[in-house]
């Protein structure tokens, strides 16, 4: 491999999300001289910790940690580089009526509070921890591995495919069945096989629509349930955690570990094309007009900014570009980031209820969430909408001054598009009362310690972080985009098609999440194409 | 003592009946009306008014099926083969769908009419190749039987030999929403409008839901080996009915109605035959249900006999119908505005624009049904005048979304939704409400209590992703054999669903003479 030095690398990452770190570790740990180039003049992408009122430190973005593969972590030594995650105390859904259900990961409480809702729910949820701990069994080892080509009859796609089938094959008979079902059915029909009681459907239901376009009775959102189920902390699956400092500590710590492994970074260094002579990658061009050379590109971008904006359309196959236009990317959610002035009461909760040092939510029925839906359809932000609530500065200190909270809400849905037409500040406004209404209306004095609130839209994602139309998948994940399929038939393997070229980001299989997946894989890909090389 | 009883005289129960005495067993259908069909019948609806009570058109019914059971050599006849379809909207021109002369289509936009021969087209491939499966018995997973293995080679192969193209496409919309397929492809509302008009029919999806494809794919999949495409059964659906009794009589097979199956007799774990309503009790060797799963298990059989795994697969089948039935009995012919005379042979679909069908869903997802519902019309008397009194005419409309569980209760609802059916259809045919003689609704609820299918879904369980192929009805009853040893199930609610296509009656009739050579 050619050394770095005079502007040539041996690889180019385009963006510096976690994704893109996490590749740029696994090139540079392979002893390639790795450039990192990133847009904004932080690193971090959606993944960041962001100093936006004085004294406080919001996770304006992405907000909770539970996917980051533990491989990932353990590999690139993460904990050494101040990556700590603390998990959830619990969690909560306030009822309209006053009552509330709290999820406590105490198993014996979390029963006893079950059964105050429902005794029969409180045996069933033993029966759906099962399952879906099966799920995620199933589903874990395929998370790193790169989805073979169905279509094609390479020895290495035929082997990946049987290997598929043989993994498929030991769940045994029924749980085949199960499984298929699990993965096409809606997720409101899927707790209706458990569930009786409507909050503690509607509590789980949350995170089968969170960041995605589809309603809770959707066919396919039962496996988006999985897809924020599989969080895994300390080996306790299924849980979710803060990064201690925010989310920015992910990132801080995976460019920290690539510096260490020989790495580069460049932040403030938007890119404005790659690259490509005689059908192959030869580097970028950055905004400045200064050339970088590299013969591997790798970009963190979702498919459509990488194709469609960064790439020249003549260096690609026009069916190929139509593929890419018809990739389905919907902005679906907002973000509130609150700093207050001290901890808001909630009546519904027991003082000192260790819920409320987890996830709260206000919908307290499958219905509410549908409708939260229907508005998104329409081409307004839901009028109900469902908040993924969070206070993480009562668990970790350094994110506000003492005494102070930093408050994180996740609006699930706001539309890229208003029917009513292009987003502005009097709208932005408007969405933002809305969400504090929704949760003022659950605590008489959160309004009155608010001392400042962030409000981001789709558009407002898309515009700072550059995520097409702010969603924070990169893609639905949807069966017609999901492993072969995601991001295109043909192109799931990270590989675009112009050599040289590869895609990192949450557009690639298994899709968005801070996971970090996509990111490892695709590393793996470009290292067994260099291999083949020589 | 008879080799096999059949419980239910619908088609699917005919057809299985058929197959059985053909191959020379002594067969007896216990249909509990008066009159073979089941939900495939013609009956009168107002003096001198004939309508076919459910499905309206036939279009899905293989002709390998249709030719081994001879149904035209006994009286079956087509009133009209072929049917064209038209969308209709109240505020514009029609449309004529007709792959084959798109300039109405080019008139509105070019673009889409380059493009609707080639989607029609496209389909139609991944239809045919997809065909061959509605005619086996599902495979089961996982099993080490080579038998299963071999089924599964083969299926993957068929899609593999529709060459890579073809194949990605396969994979990827096979679990798509129609709305993103059509959205790629086409601009024009309303032609995307009746286009997933298809998808959704029948159906208690969305365009906007994912999977609404599959429904598509399977109507072009079973059309592609149809005797006779889109086409309407001189003397309504009910002929049909009648052709497949006549051919189970000429195979020696003995066919009772006004026999109403209370319960399905098992002597130690094995069927032995059924009680009648009337106490009467007849010993079989094998006992075939064409009633529904919930029906068959739950009911006729009792949970008792079954593990508490099972009863919750079926008792969880999602098995709600949505759609309802309209029947007019008209004065006159009703005046389409701008609708072609001929266009009037087929059916006219009332859906201007996805938007439009997925507004009329949202309701069905609250147990309302629809503001503005979507409608199939037909007008069969048009083309076969036999069904209404000289110079009259008769009307029979498909409309969605009329959800099984109305939260306000169908019996307070019915009237207020016919008058909102009828003005929805006004709009489109101004007068036609002065024309009405009469008028009758079916809920979904009165197709449960008028044809015994519990939900009144007209394909007895949801046919969607997870209810399809290896899990339809149930895992465990998807090989048309049960839990319950000489129990069969032959109706709509197993692979391949229903709507008059009768292959789950001759797959379930191969099955059994498999397991019995």
């Amino acid at each position: 491999m050619d050394g770095g030095g005079n502007g040539r690398h041996d690889a180019i990452i385009v963006g510096a999300g976690h994704n893109g770190l996490v590749a740029a570790c696994y090139l540079a740990r392979a002893g390639l001289d790795v450039l990192v180039v990133e847009r904004n003049d932080y690193i971090g992408g959606a993944a960041v910790s962001r100093q936006l009122y004085d004294g406080f430190t919001y996770s304006n973005c992405s907000y909770v940690c539970s996917l980051l593969r533990t491989e990932i972590i353990r590999e690139l030594n993460l904990p050494a580089y101040g990556l700590q995650i603390i998990p959830y105390e619990g969690g909560c859904t306030m009822m309209r009526d006053g009552g509330h259900l709290a999820l406590y990961d105490n198993h014996d409480a979390l029963r006893r509070e079950i059964a105050r809702h429902s005794r029969r729910d409180a045996e069933s949820y033993e029966r759906y921890l099962r399952d879906m701990l099966r799920q995620c069994r199933f589903i874990k080892p395929l998370l790193l591995r790169e989805p073979p080509d169905p279509t094609s009859f390479k020895p290495r796609d035929v082997m990946e495919l049987l290997h598929l089938a043989r993994h498929f094959h030991r769940l045994g008979e029924q749980r085949m069945y199960d499984t298929v079902r699990f993965w096409t059915m809606s997720c409101a029909d899927f707790l209706d096989q458990y569930f009786e009681s409507d909050i503690v459907k509607a509590h789980l239901a949350g995170s089968s629509i969170i960041g995605t376009a589809l309603g809770p009775r959707s066919p396919g959102s039962a496996y988006v349930l999985l897809h924020h189920y599989m969080g895994n902390i300390d080996g306790t699956v299924g849980a979710w955690g803060f990064a201690r400092g925010g989310m920015g500590a992910v990132t801080q710590a995976l460019g920290a570990s690539l510096q260490a492994s020989g790495g580069q970074l460049r932040s403030g260094a938007p890119v404005e094309r790659i690259l490509v002579r005689d059908g192959r990658a030869s580097g970028v061009v950055l905004a400045s007009g200064e050339q970088l050379r590299a013969r591997i590109v790798v970009s963190n971008l979702d498919v459509r900014r990488t194709f469609l904006e960064v790439m020249d359309s003549k260096d690609l196959p026009p069916e190929f570009l139509a593929q890419v236009r018809n990739f389905k990317i919907r902005g679906s959610s907002g973000k509130l980031n609150i700093a207050l002035d001290g901890l808001p009461h909630f009546p519904a909760i027991p003082h000192g209820s260790p819920s409320t040092r987890g996830d709260m939510h206000v919908t307290d029925t499958i219905d509410m969430l549908e409708r939260a839906y229907d508005d998104w359809k329409e081409g307004r932000w839901s009028r109900a909408p469902y908040i993924d609530m969070l206070i993480p500065t009562q668990i970790d200190p350094t994110m506000a001054p003492s005494g102070k909270h930093y408050m994180s809400v996740f609006v699930q849905y706001c539309p890229y598009r208003l029917a009513e037409g292009e987003w502005n500040d009097a709208r932005r406004q408007s969405f933002g009362r809305t969400v504090i209404d929704t949760i003022g209306a659950h605590s008489p004095d959160f309004k009155d310690l608010i001392l400042h609130a962030e409000i981001r839209t789709p558009w407002d994602l898309e515009n700072e972080v550059g995520l097409t139309e702010g969603n924070i998948f990169q893609g639905e994940l949807t069966f017609d985009q999901l492993l072969f399929n995601r991001p295109i038939p043909g192109y799931a393997q990270y590989r675009a098609p112009v050599r040289g070229v590869y895609m990192c980001g949450s557009s690639t299989h298994p899709g968005g999440g801070v996971m970090g997946a996509p990111g490892a894989n695709a590393a793996g890909a470009i290292l067994r194409d260099l291999k083949r090389a020589h | 003592m008879y080799d096999c009883i059949i419980v239910g005289g619908g088609h699917n129960g005919l057809v299985c009946a058929a197959y059985l005495a053909r191959a020379r067993r002594s067969v007896l259908v216990l249909e509990a009306a008066d009159q073979v069909g089941g939900a495939a019948v013609t009956r009168e609806f107002a003096p001198g008014f004939k309508v076919s009570a459910c499905a309206h058109l036939l279009h899905l019914m293989p002709g390998s099926l249709m030719r081994e059971l001879g149904l035209d050599a006994r009286g079956l006849r087509m009133a009209a083969a072929h049917l064209p379809s038209t969308a209709i909207a109240a505020d514009q021109a029609p449309l004529a769908l007709d792959p084959s002369d798109c300039s109405g289509l080019a008139a509105r936009c070019a673009a889409d009419a380059a493009a609707y021969p080639r989607y029609r087209q496209r389909l139609q491939r991944l239809g045919a190749a997809l065909q061959p499966v509605l005619e086996a018995t599902p495979p089961r997973l996982g099993t080490a039987s080579w038998q299963d293995r071999w089924s599964w080679l083969r299926l993957g192969w068929r899609i593999r030999r529709l060459g890579r193209r073809d194949m990605r496409e396969l994979l990827r919309i096979g679990g798509m929403c129609v709305q993103d397929l059509l959205d790629e492809q086409f601009d024009t509302p309303l032609l995307k409008g009746a286009l997933g008009f298809d998808a959704v029919l029948g159906a208690n999806l969305g365009p906007r839901s994912p999977g609404s494809v599959l429904p598509l794919l399977y109507r072009t999949a079973a059309e592609a080996r149809s005797g006779s495409a889109l086409a309407q059964p001189a003397g309504g659906i009910g002929a049909v009915s009648q052709a497949l009794a006549a051919a189970v009589f000429a195979a020696g097979g003995q066919i009772r109605t006004g026999a109403l199956v209370e319960r399905i007799l098992v002597n130690e774990d094995r069927v032995a035959g059924v009680v009648l309503a009337s106490g009467e009790r007849i010993a079989a060797r094998q006992v075939i249900s064409n009633a529904d799963p919930k029906t068959t298990f739950l009911k006729l059989l009792g949970s008792e006999h079954l593990d508490t795994g099972f009863v919750r697969r079926v008792t969880g089948l999602r098995a709600g119908g949505v759609t309802a039935k309209l029947h007019l009995a008209l004065g006159r012919l009703p005046q389409f505005t701008g609708v072609a005379p001929q266009a009037l042979l087929g059916r006219l679909l009332l859906a201007p624009s996805l938007a439009y069908i997925e507004r009329a869903f949202n309701h069905a997802k609250y147990g309302e049904f629809s503001a503005q519902p979507i409608i199939e019309v037909t007008v069969p008397s048009v083309s076969d005048p036999g069904l209404a009194p000289a110079g009259k005419h008769v009307l029979s409309a498909l409309v969605q979304y009329a959800p099984y569980q109305l939260l306000a209760g169908w019996q307070h609802e019915r009237v207020r939704f016919t008058q909102l059916i009828i003005d929805t259809l006004e709009q489109c045919a101004p007068g036609l409400r002065a024309g009405i003689e009469a008028a009758e609704l079916l809920t979904p609820m009165d197709i449960e209590r008028e044809f015994r299918i519990n939900g009144g879904h007209w394909h007895h369980a949801e046919l969607a992703l997870d209810q399809f192929f290896m899990v339809r009805p149930v895992p465990g009853a998807a090989q048309y054999h049960t839990p319950m040893s000489g129990l069969y199930l032959c109706g709509a609610g197993c692979h391949p669903g229903g709507g008059v296509m009768g292959l789950a009656g001759r797959n379930a009739a191969r099955q059994l003479l498999r397991e019995a050579a």
